[in-house]
């Protein structure tokens, strides 16, 4: 699968509180939590993302609280795929489970500016640079996680193996 | 190679004999809990894998203690989903507002955790009982409702990094400044994906220390933080009815990434300043720089526990809090609410001029009970500093443990107890 869109870049430690607010949670649809994404650090973010776009960061990206409202938040909201220096434990599990495709490339990551056009191959992990023309490899991902994000997450890997434990 | 005592239990909850970091494996679980925040979004992932019954009835917990009493019809509802689950499924282990108290103050005080369980929670700061010699972790709604669906989650076996403490701790030192005080040594990603592993002289450290020491691992990034079974966690156990379980010990020739020795007499009251909370100094730093407050919260999921309001409450004892300072103070479960009526620590902190709230998580997510605006500065025994956490982008949070928050809010601004004048009089 390919993903292919702009660069929204943040720096360091951006936490699921700042991703979306609790003051936000107490409604999980979505299309609400879409509307507030990235509010309290970028104001104008839903203005800016469009389908598609990815958004890149720098060291532990999705630290803090577990929420699974952020990374629901930011696949609502269109981003396509995160890539980061590198992503906290509880987010990254988070977005596995949910179908949000995550790429831990430090080059990548530091290389790309804001509204730098990216193609990013999910099978292979290799991130294209389509302004400056640099190319770069992911680490890649444990086969149980690549099987996780081909069946579209937990709920459905779940799904199929009691179905298949049932026979 | 040996394992630390998180690779033991995971390796025997896998039904194996050694497991190697970074491997994947799948546990079965002891304990799985969710809030009113995550366990709406777990139900409904829950129906989605198409099962009609939670694995076990009696090994679920939900509770609802973010936004409750229910702050606004919108969280009204997600508790409403949330109750409507625990009856229609039959989960034994649902707590009402009335009985409700923070999920990881509650758990442990009701015995539903032990020793070598595996524990995981859609909150972060599941991590907190590892202070019993569990392995637990903080999970997602959609690994809680697979886990309710199944009794199983997968798991990659942590590395660990070892904290050798030793000595004793000095007055007005308690379990948060040890936390503070380490996260600064090791920074908010410092022991990502680890295991923080305590050892030696942890005899030198409460329950509720411990509690809040292992509650606060997830702020340097890590999976859990354990400590090992001693005396203590017996006692704790036999007194809140909870199975003494299995007591791992870690082999001799563990491999750590790292060791740090933590010296408990050298650690000062600490303070971890906005908006990170690595960002720690000593109460004599904060102090010089004389920072006026607007609000002081003293509770949580952290500090919530009786020492906490036992150490707030010597020091607000015949003192009285400044006019510019809101001092809040919420007892974590019922159970401490009433030990605080019980003690006679109530009375001294209506004498004080705080308020007191009924168990919530509240103020610390920014959900309600003590909202900051624009650019407030609040200090709180909580353990989140990020920006905008409890409130107003431009707010500020400083993160203590309850003697300087206590301190705090007589003073009205960033000091430990000891500048404070005699008790009954205030510095004017």
């Amino acid at each position: 699968m390919i993903c292919k869109g702009n660069v929204l870049k943040y720096g360091d430690h951006v936490d699921t509180d700042v991703i979306i607010p609790a003051r936000h949670l107490n409604n999980p649809d979505p299309a609400v939590l879409a509307l507030h994404c990235m509010e309290d650090i970028d104001t104008e973010f839903i203005n800016k993302v469009k389908p598609g776009d990815i958004m890149v960061a720098g060291l532990n990206f999705g630290c803090g609280s577990s929420r699974e409202h952020a990374p629901i938040a930011l696949k609502a909201s269109g981003i396509s795929c995160v890539i980061a220096q590198n992503f906290a434990r509880i987010f990254f599990r988070n977005s596995m489970n949910i179908g949000l495709p995550l790429l831990e490339c430090p080059e990548a990551a530091i290389a790309a500016e804001n509204g730098d056009e990216l193609e990013v191959n999910l099978d292979t992990g290799v991130i294209t640079n389509l302004t400056k023309g640099g190319s770069y490899t992911s680490i890649p991902l444990p086969p149980f996680m690549r099987e996780l994000l081909s069946v579209g997450g937990l709920v459905n890997y779940t799904k199929a193996r009691l179905e298949k434990e049932a026979k | 190679m040996g394992m630390t005592m998180t690779q033991k239990i995971i390796a025997q909850r896998a039904g194996k004999d050694s497991v190697q970091p970074g491997e994947l494996v799948e546990c079965s679980l002891d304990l799985v809990f969710g809030n009113d925040i995550t366990s709406p979004v777990a139900i409904d992932e829950f129906y989605k894998i198409g099962v009609k019954e939670v694995f076990h009835k009696d090994k679920i917990a939900l509770v609802p203690d973010h936004f409750t009493p229910n702050k606004d019809i919108a969280a009204a509802g997600l508790a409403k989903k949330t109750r409507e689950f625990a009856r229609a499924m039959g989960i034994t282990n649902y707590f009402e507002v009335g009985k409700v108290g923070i999920e990881h103050a509650l758990l442990p005080e009701k015995g539903l955790i032990s020793p070598g369980y595996v524990v995981i929670g859609a909150d972060s700061h599941t991590c907190t009982h590892g202070a019993l010699g569990a392995f637990a972790t903080g999970v997602g709604s959609t690994d809680m409702a697979a886990a309710m669906a199944t009794g199983y989650l997968w798991f990659k076996v942590p590395e660990a990094i070892k904290i050798v403490l030793k000595g004793e701790m000095g007055p007005y030192v308690s379990g948060k400044d040890v936390i503070l005080h380490l996260i600064g040594l090791l920074g908010v990603d410092g022991a990502r994906y680890c295991s923080l592993e305590f050892t030696g002289n942890v005899a030198a450290l409460t329950m509720d220390d411990r509690f809040t020491i292992s509650n606060m691992a997830v702020e340097a990034g890590a999976k859990n933080g354990i400590f090992p079974v001693d005396a203590a966690t017996l006692e704790y156990l036999a007194a809140h009815g909870g199975h003494p379980g299995t007591a791992y010990t870690a082999d001799e020739d563990a491999a750590y990434i790292s060791e740090h020795v933590i010296d408990l007499g050298q650690i000062p009251p600490t303070v971890a300043f906005p908006h990170l909370p690595e960002n720690a100094k000593t109460i004599r730093e904060a102090e010089a720089l004389h920072i006026g407050i607007q609000q002081v919260v003293i509770g949580s999921c952290t500090n919530g526990r009786i020492d906490d309001m036992r150490a707030a409450a010597a020091i607000l004892k015949g003192r009285e809090v400044h006019e510019d300072v809101r001092c809040i103070i919420i007892p974590a479960t019922q159970a401490v609410w009433k030990q605080c009526v019980d003690e006679g620590l109530m009375n001294i902190f209506v004498d004080a001029g705080a308020a007191v709230s009924t168990p919530t998580c509240g103020p610390c997510i920014g959900g309600h009970m003590g909202i900051l605006a624009a650019g407030e500065r609040c200090v709180s025994t909580t353990n989140r500093n990020f920006v905008g956490r409890m409130g107003h982008i431009t707010s500020e949070i400083y993160l203590a443990g309850p003697a300087v928050a206590a301190a705090s809010a007589i003073a009205g601004y960033i000091c430990g107890p000891r500048p404070l004048p005699a008790e009954g009089g205030n510095e004017s």
